[in-house]
C-alpha cells in the first residue's frame, strides 16, 4: 500500500510574491483568471469532474442509496443487473451500487482524516525546520527520512496484530506515512520563502519567526500543500483499499470497496463482474485526484507546466 | 568520498537501530501483557504465565530487546508462538518465493519503464508520448491487487492457462520446478510491475527530457553525433541520476506490493506469513518480519544513497 508515492512530490518552488500583497480588484482578477485557465485545461476538468462524482456519491449516499448496503437478502443472491438492482447482488443478495454508493464515504473519511493527519503535524514539523535551520532542521528530517522506512502497511500490520484490524489502523498507519511526506515539502517550499527579500524585510522590521511564518510562509506555500494534498488523498485511498483487501482496514458491516474485491475473489468463476466495479470505482477516484492534482500543479505554477 | 560515506555509514546504523527499537516497543511493550494478547481473552492465568515464561517476557525490557537484537545478529531467533520453529527457519523458507517474485516484478518494471519513458521522450508532444503518459496516469490508478485479480479472471478463469493461485515449489517432485515456478510468479509479478513500472516511465521520459535540453548534448548534436548516439552516449547515462533515486523510493512499495499480491494469488512468501501470523496472534513473528522487512527497506535506500553518490560525484562534494 501502497504508499505512494512519495515520488511524485509537488512542486518545491513557491510561487509569486506574498499573497497579502494581493488585494482588491487584482486578487478577483487573479481568480477570474485562474478559473479561465483551470476551464481550458482539459487533465484538470476531467479529474475534477471524476473527484466531483466521488464526492457527489458520498454525500447522495448519507440520504439515500437504492438499498441498505448491508442488507442480506439470499434469495435474490448473484443476481444479474436489472432495473432493480441495477449492478446485481453479491453472493449474501446484498445491492452492490449501494455498497458502492456508501463505500465511497469510507473513502473519503479515510482520505481527509489521514491527509489531515499528514497535513497538520507535516506541515507544522516542516515549518519549525525552516524557521529554525540547524539541528532542529536535522533532526526533523533525519525523523522523516526515518518514517520512510516504515511503509503504511507495515504500520498497520504492527497496529493490526496489537489492536485488532479496524478503520482506525488503516487511517492512523496511512496517517503516520504521510507526516514525513509534507515535512519535507514543506520544508523545502518554506526554506525558498525565508531566502525572498520581504522576509528579511519583516525580520529587519522585528517580526519573530512565527508571525512570518504565519503571515508570508504558509501563504507562499498554500498551493504547495494544495497539489501535494490532492495526490495524497488518492494514495490514502489506494492505501485503504488495500488494507480493506487484506482485512486489516474498514470492518463489516461498514462497507468497504477494498474489502468487497476481497469478497468477490472468491466468486471469480460464479460472478466475475462482481470484482470489476469496485476496481472501477477505486482506479477511476485515484485517476481523477492524480489529473486534478496535476492540472493544480500546472495552474498554479506557470513555469513549471511550461517544463513539463 | 570517506566523510561522505562515513556519514551515510552512521545514519544508516542510527536507522537500524532506532527501527529495531520501534518495533520491540510497539509490539513488545505497548501491548502491555504480550502474552495475554496472544493468548485471547479467554485464557487462563496459568497458560498466560506459562507462555510469558517461555517467551522470556518475566525478564527485564531491556534485557528483552538486547536478547533479540543479539539473536537476530548471530541468525538465532525466537521459536514461532504458532509453528514452534525459530522465525528465522520460517522467513528463509518463505523468502525462496517472496525474493523471485521481488527480482522478477523489478526486473519487468525496469525494462518496461525504460523503454516506454525513453519512447516516450523521443517523441516529445507526439501521439506516442501523448499515448504513453495516458497510459501511465492509468497504471498508477490501478491498485495491484485489482490489477492481479484482473489477471486470474483474464488468465486462470476465461483463458484457463494458469491457475489460480498457489505454488508449486522449485523442486522436481510433487509436480514443481523452475519452469512451473516462474510460471506461479509470472502473473502476480506483472500485476506488481504495472503500476511501479507506470510511475518509472513518467520519470525516467522527464529526466530524459530535461537532460536533452542541456548545453552538452547540443554540443555532441553539433560535433556531428546522430540523435540515438546522442541518446544512448550522453543523456541515458545523466538522465539515470534521477532514475535510480526514484527505484529505490519504489523498493518500499515493492515490499508493501509483494505481501499484498501474495495474498490474491495464494503464494506462500513472506506476506502470507505475517497475516497468518496476525490471523493467529502469533506476535513473535510479525515483529521478525516486520523488522526484517523494515530492514530490507533500510539497506536499500543506503544502497541507492551510495550509488547515486557515485553516479553523481557532485553530491560527494557538497557532503564532504
Amino acid at each position: 500500500m501502497p504508499s505512494p508515492p512519495p515520488m511524485r512530490p509537488a512542486a518545491a518552488s513557491p510561487p509569486g510574491g506574498p499573497s497579502r500583497q494581493r488585494t482588491g480588484e487584482a486578487g478577483s482578477a487573479a481568480s477570474a483568471g485562474f478559473v479561465g485557465r483551470a476551464l481550458r485545461h482539459p487533465s484538470f476538468l476531467a479529474g475534477a469532474v471524476l473527484s466531483a462524482l466521488l464526492v457527489l456519491a458520498a454525500l447522495v449516499s448519507l440520504v439515500w442509496a437504492p438499498y441498505p448496503p448491508a442488507e442480506i437478502d439470499i434469495p435474490n443472491k448473484l443476481a444479474a443487473p436489472s432495473a432493480a438492482h441495477w449492478l446485481g447482488t453479491d453472493s449474501l443478495g446484498r445491492d452492490i451500487a449501494s455498497q458502492l454508493l456508501v463505500g465511497a464515504q469510507n473513502s473519503i473519511v479515510v482520505g481527509v482524516i489521514a491527509v489531515g493527519i499528514g497535513l497538520c503535524v507535516g506541515v507544522a514539523l516542516g515549518c519549525l525546520a525552516a524557521a529554525r535551520r540547524g539541528w532542529v532542521e536535522e533532526v526533523v528530517m533525519r525523523a522523516a527520512d526515518f518514517t520512510f522506512a516504515f511503509p503504511a502497511l507495515l504500520s498497520a500490520i504492527m497496529l493490526g496484530a496489537i489492536y485488532g484490524p479496524g478503520l482506525l489502523t488503516g487511517i492512523v498507519a496511512i496517517g503516520i506515512f504521510n507526516i514525513p511526506v509534507f515535512a519535507r515539502i514543506t520544508r523545502g517550499a518554506a526554506n525558498a520563502v525565508w531566502s525572498r527579500e520581504y522576509v528579511l524585510a519583516s525580520r529587519a522590521a522585528g517580526f519573530g519567526p512565527w508571525r512570518i511564518t504565519l503571515d508570508h510562509v504558509l501563504p507562499n506555500i498554500a498551493s504547495v500543500l494544495i497539489v501535494q494534498a490532492t495526490i495524497s488523498f488518492a494514495t490514502a485511498i489506494l492505501a485503504e483499499a488495500a488494507l480493506s483487501y487484506l482485512g486489516l482496514g474498514t470492518q463489516p458491516p461498514q462497507p468497504s470497496w477494498g474489502r468487497m474485491l476481497n469478497e468477490a475473489q472468491t466468486m471469480l468463476f460464479q460472478a466475475p463482474m462482481l470484482a470489476v466495479y469496485p476496481g472501477v470505482a477505486i482506479a477511476l477516484s485515484v485517476l481523477g485526484l492524480n489529473l486534478m492534482g496535476d492540472g493544480l500543479r500546472d495552474l498554479l505554477d506557470p513555469k513549471l507546466a511550461r517544463r513539463r | 568520498m570517506s566523510v561522505f560515506l562515513f556519514k551515510r555509514i552512521a545514519t544508516f546504523l542510527a536507522t537500524l537501530v532506532m527501527a529495531s527499537v520501534l518495533v520491540f516497543t510497539v509490539l513488545e511493550l505497548l501491548p502491555g501483557n504480550v502474552a495475554q494478547v496472544m493468548l485471547g481473552e479467554t485464557a487462563t492465568p496459568e497458560s498466560i504465565a506459562s507462555l510469558e515464561k517461555k517467551l522470556g517476557l518475566d525478564r527485564p525490557p531491556l534485557q528483552r530487546y538486547g536478547a533479540w537484537v543479539s539473536g537476530l545478529l548471530q541468525g538465532r531467533t525466537a521459536n514461532s508462538f504458532s509453528y514452534d520453529t525459530p522465525t528465522a527457519e520460517l522467513i528463509a523458507e518463505r523468502l525462496q518465493v517472496t525474493v523471485p517474485l521481488a527480482a522478477l516484478a523489478m526486473l519487468l518494471t525496469t525494462v518496461l519503464a525504460l523503454s516506454l519513458g525513453i519512447f516516450a521522450a523521443s517523441r516529445h508532444n507526439q501521439l506516442g508520448d501523448v499515448g504513453v503518459m495516458s497510459l501511465s496516469q492509468i497504471g498508477i490508478a490501478i491498485p495491484s491487487f485489482w490489477f492481479a485479480i484482473l489477471l486470474i479472471l483474464l488468465f486462470a478463469v476465461k483463458l484457463q492457462w494458469v491457475s489460480a493461485g498457489g505454488f508449486p515449489g522449485w523442486a522436481g517432485d510433487d509436480g514443481g520446478g523452475l519452469l512451473e515456478g516462474l510460471r506461479a510468479l509470472i502473473l502476480p509479478a506483472i500485476a506488481l510491475a504495472l503500476v511501479q513500472a507506470a510511475i518509472l516511465a513518467r520519470v525516467t521520459r522527464s529526466a530524459v527530457l530535461d537532460v536533452m535540453r542541456e548545453d552538452f548534448v547540443r554540443t555532441a548534436r553539433a560535433k556531428g553525433l546522430s540523435r540515438r548516439q546522442t541518446l544512448w552516449r550522453h543523456v541515458l547515462r545523466n538522465a539515470m541520476i534521477p532514475v535510480l533515486t526514484i527505484m529505490g523510493l519504489q523498493f518500499a512499495n515493492l515490499i508493501t506490493g509483494t505481501i499484498v499480491v501474495e495474498n490474491v494469488f495464494v503464494l506462500p512468501g513472506i506476506g502470507r506469513l505475517v497475516f497468518q501470523a496476525i490471523a493467529n496472534r502469533d506476535l513473535v513473528v510479525v515483529r521478525d518480519v516486520v523488522m526484517g522487512l523494515v530492514a530490507v527497506v533500510v539497506v536499500v535506500n543506503f544502497a541507492v544513497d551510495v550509488l547515486y553518490a557515485m553516479v553523481d560525484p557532485r553530491l560527494k562534494a557538497n557532503d564532504a
